[in-house]
């Protein structure tokens, strides 16, 4: 790992310095698979799948990098394929007395399995990675430089956010998609095709999530391996449950996870070898922190979508 | 839905056109719901749609507004054949419908939800020159709502208009109203009819009223058409009808309800005794602040309110459904947490609201759920066994006593109508030996006549047996047949009491609307 090699120079300063810039990498399909999430929970649908739609992103970005040589197309054949599986979970909840936690447990063991299969010839070669942005070449120390490469996948992220915020506020779609989350009965109502709303949102959701996939296997940590993923996408849906359904709340909580994922691997480069894996472990120990401390049994949560992942709704 | 772009503007018209409704029949399946009714609502008029629970009164309206393909009949706006396959048609047509449920997104404030409700394809919506147009719109309309509340946070009464709002927002010239003032105090309900009334009188708009409230059809309605049993069942002008017409219209025969009888208690003792008990809603917000109760044996407690101002949380308490913050709830002096040992030792039953979800285990039968209170003792069970045939025996005596209607005791429960599932619960609730306390809310919500007539005089009986009895209901004619004690809840709090005797009618609505 470049950071293990760079930190020696600066000693523990390192490990902040990590973290930092795990908090982008890290941060990244966080950041995409939570936003993708947050749009298709604001539509009512829960989208379990999304672990799958990760890594079938991750496995097609790096494919299509890998024979084109353009990593760019990659990301875009990252985010149809999300689309195409969004498009299996949006028609199969969709079904009467089908539940979305159900469909959405297959499509997680179905995008991982077909990606699995069609990612085998692409698990020895090299492709190649997004170009970064060299934000720390000001500095003369490689950690630091190293550090500051950041990707424009994860500006894209930053860019997202406010946009979803405003696309839920101040366009039609975005009321639509609201008003199907809250009260299908209201939507369907004023004309509105539940079916078609819901669709759209978890395909455009999974998109994003195929995107996110192209950021872990095209920038970081820039392989592809079936583990690539770790649970992440499943990770993003309890994520989002933490921001309240709030595409900028979605980026600070992105970033937070982001960094905790950062914690074991700037321990281990400053020498800090006990407990890597109980460091490792930490993004998966605040998930777990985090459902605790949200969830009561006395009340809903404010903020929740009024249909969220009920059935004929 | 079939988008027309021809169609997504409306007619606008100052003056509302003509409805007739021609020979319509809906047949679902086997079930005749609407057979061959013709009705005519003229322009400027204020016609009301009358009827009993399923005589097809909302069948006849979801049929003119799109919502359902009519096996039969057509629709003729000032003459002319009318095409309409969904809602959207029928706004083009400048028709809009009030829904019974509130029909707004909760999340969402008012202003959101007006953009929201039209009908146009402007993709991005400007918010300044939005709330601009939407504030004179306010303005020269005939109530207020405020524009940045969230619905969530809107009164009854305000959604309600918010509800008409919406309709005169997408100029619709005809509205269609389903029982819009079920959820209103009276002083709501006369307030929005009212201001309807005087823009149908000044021929800006026409009224099809959906009501079984005689009194509301008497006060502010020019014609009514009467439905029976999916049939045309008749039709005048107010002025020339009685109530009693009306109502036999609706019955087909002239029906008294069963007079209450009363036999006065000699000797009461407290049995469910509430102190300072507070409770709160799902999303954590307190709805229960604070409430102090004492009902007594032979006695019916009646709490008025409109729905929402905590009732339910307060219920809910009660039957053990609901955590309660702070206070105590005592049932014969003795602390009461509504454990299954409790309400057996104390005797104490319940009719919530809607049964079916509250009271009965759908997809278990008739005689299970009848047995819930008792199969876990003798005679029903031996030990760790059930004793089927004692089950069925006892389901199969009630089901014959509380007249329910059912294929079979085996029955799911979830397949009968709703007046006997509500028989089904009353079975199980009313035939134990001894009660001493009954908890009712809302318990003939949507019932049809002889099912209300008949749960009205089993609630009385049960009350000069000695049982105490605490009844909710929004529906304020029951409450004053049958509470000996009225109290009013608003806002979380009892804000009004009083002796069936003495209850004002008016403070009664007062109280209820806050004030």
């Amino acid at each position: 790992m470049t950071t293990e090699a760079a930190t020696e120079a600066i000693g523990w300063w390192g490990v902040p310095l990590a973290i930092i810039a795990g908090t982008m990498r890290g941060g990244t399909p966080f950041l995409f698979v939570s936003l993708g999430e947050c749009l298709t929970e604001k539509s009512g649908k829960i989208n379990l799948g999304l672990e799958g739609t990760l890594l079938m992103g991750a496995m097609s970005a790096y494919g299509v990098s890998y024979l084109t040589g353009n990593p760019w197309l990659g990301v875009v054949v990252a985010g149809i394929a999300g689309g195409f599986l969004g498009a299996i979970h949006g028609w199969l909840s969709q079904q009467r007395r089908v539940n979305d936690v159900a469909v959405g447990i297959a499509m997680i063991i179905f995008g991982s399995g077909l990606a699995f299969f069609l990612g085998k010839p692409f698990i020895q070669p090299k492709a190649p990675s997004l170009p970064t942005l060299e934000l720390g070449a000001w500095s003369s120390i490689p950690a630091v430089q190293a550090a500051l490469q950041i990707s424009p996948l994860f500006l894209l992220g930053l860019a997202i956010a406010p946009l979803l915020t405003w696309f839920f506020k101040s366009t039609r779609w975005g009321l639509f998609v609201r008003a199907v989350g809250d009260s299908p009965e209201a939507a369907r109502a004023m004309g509105v095709s539940i079916f078609k709303v819901r669709m759209l949102a978890v395909m455009a959701g999974s998109f994003l999530a195929g995107i996110g996939g192209a950021s872990l296997s095209l920038y970081y940590p820039g392989v592809w391996t079936e583990r690539i993923s770790s649970g992440q996408g499943l990770m993003a849906v309890a994520l989002v449950i933490f921001a309240r359904w709030n595409p900028i709340a979605c980026l600070w909580a992105s970033l937070l996870f982001g960094g905790a994922q950062a914690l074991g691997p700037s321990l281990q480069s400053v020498g800090i070898k006990e407990g890597y894996y109980l460091f490792n472990a930490a993004p998966y120990i605040l998930t777990l922190f985090i459902m605790i401390f949200t969830c009561s049994p006395k009340q809903t949560l404010a903020g929740a979508p009024g249909a969220l992942g009920k059935e004929d709704g | 839905m079939t988008t027309a772009p021809a169609t997504a503007e409306p007619i606008k018209c100052d003056r509302p056109p003509e409805l007739k409704v021609v020979g319509m029949s809906k047949h679902f399946g086997s079930l005749v719901a609407l057979d061959n009714v013709s009705m005519t609502l003229k322009p400027g008029t204020f016609h009301a749609l009358l009827g009993e629970n399923g005589a097809g009164k909302s069948t006849l309206v979801k049929c003119i507004m799109g919502f359902y393909t009519p096996t039969a009949g057509e629709v003729l706006i000032d003459d002319q054949p009318a095409k309409i396959v969904n809602p959207r048609d029928a706004h083009h047509y400048g028709i809009g419908m009030v829904y019974q449920h509130f029909t707004s997104v909760p999340a969402m404030t008012v202003a959101e939800n007006l953009v929201l409700s039209r009908y146009d394809r402007t993709n991005l919506i400007n918010w300044k020159r939005e709330m601009e147009a939407l504030e004179a719109f306010m303005q020269s309309s005939p109530f207020q709502v405020p524009l940045d509340l969230p619905i969530a946070q809107l009164a009854a009464g305000q959604k309600q208009k918010l509800e008409i709002l919406k309709q005169l927002y997408l100029h619709s010239r005809i509205l269609i109203l389903d029982e819009p003032t079920s959820v209103l105090t009276p002083g709501e309900a006369d307030e929005v009819l009212g201001l309807l009334r005087e823009q149908v009188t000044a021929g800006q708009l026409s009224v099809l009223l959906i009501s079984h409230k005689f009194r509301e059809v008497m006060a502010f309605v020019d014609e009514v058409t009467i439905l029976r049993k999916g049939k045309f069942a008749g039709h005048g002008l107010v002025k020339d009808l009685t109530v009693a017409d009306m109502s036999e219209m609706m019955m087909g025969e002239k029906k008294e309800p069963t007079p209450v009888h009363k036999i006065i208690q000699e000797q009461t003792k407290p049995v469910l005794e509430v102190r300072n008990l507070h409770a709160n809603k799902d999303n954590g917000v307190e709805a229960v602040k604070g409430v102090n109760l004492t009902v007594h044996s032979g006695e019916i407690v009646g709490i008025a309110g409109i729905s929402g101002n905590g009732q339910r949380e307060f219920v809910e308490v009660l039957a053990g459904q609901r955590e309660a913050t702070s206070g105590e709830v005592l049932v014969n002096g003795e602390p009461y947490g509504a454990t299954r040992a409790e309400m057996y030792k104390h005797k104490v039953f319940a009719l919530p609201e809607e049964p079916l979800r509250n009271a009965c285990v759908p997809h278990m039968s008739v005689a299970e759920n009848m047995a819930l209170r008792t199969f876990d003792r003798p005679p029903q069970a031996k030990g760790f066994i059930l004793v089927w045939r004692a089950i069925r025996d006892m389901a199969s005596g009630l089901i014959k006593q509380f007249a329910v209607k059912t294929p079979s005791p085996e029955t799911p429960v979830g397949n009968l109508s709703g007046g006997n599932v509500q028989r089904t619960v009353l079975a199980r609730e009313l035939s134990a030996d001894h009660i001493e306390l009954l908890i009712a809310a809302n318990p003939c919500f949507g019932l049809d006549f002889n099912a209300v007539d008949f749960i009205h005089t089993q609630i009385v009986n049960a009350r000069n047996r000695g049982v105490a009895v605490l009844l909710v209901s929004e529906d304020l004619d029951e409450l004053l047949k049958l509470s000996d004690r009225i109290i009013v809840i608003s806002d979380g709090q009892f804000v009004y009491e009083s002796a069936i005797a003495n209850a004002d009618f008016a403070a009664i609505g007062r109280s209820m609307a806050g004030h």
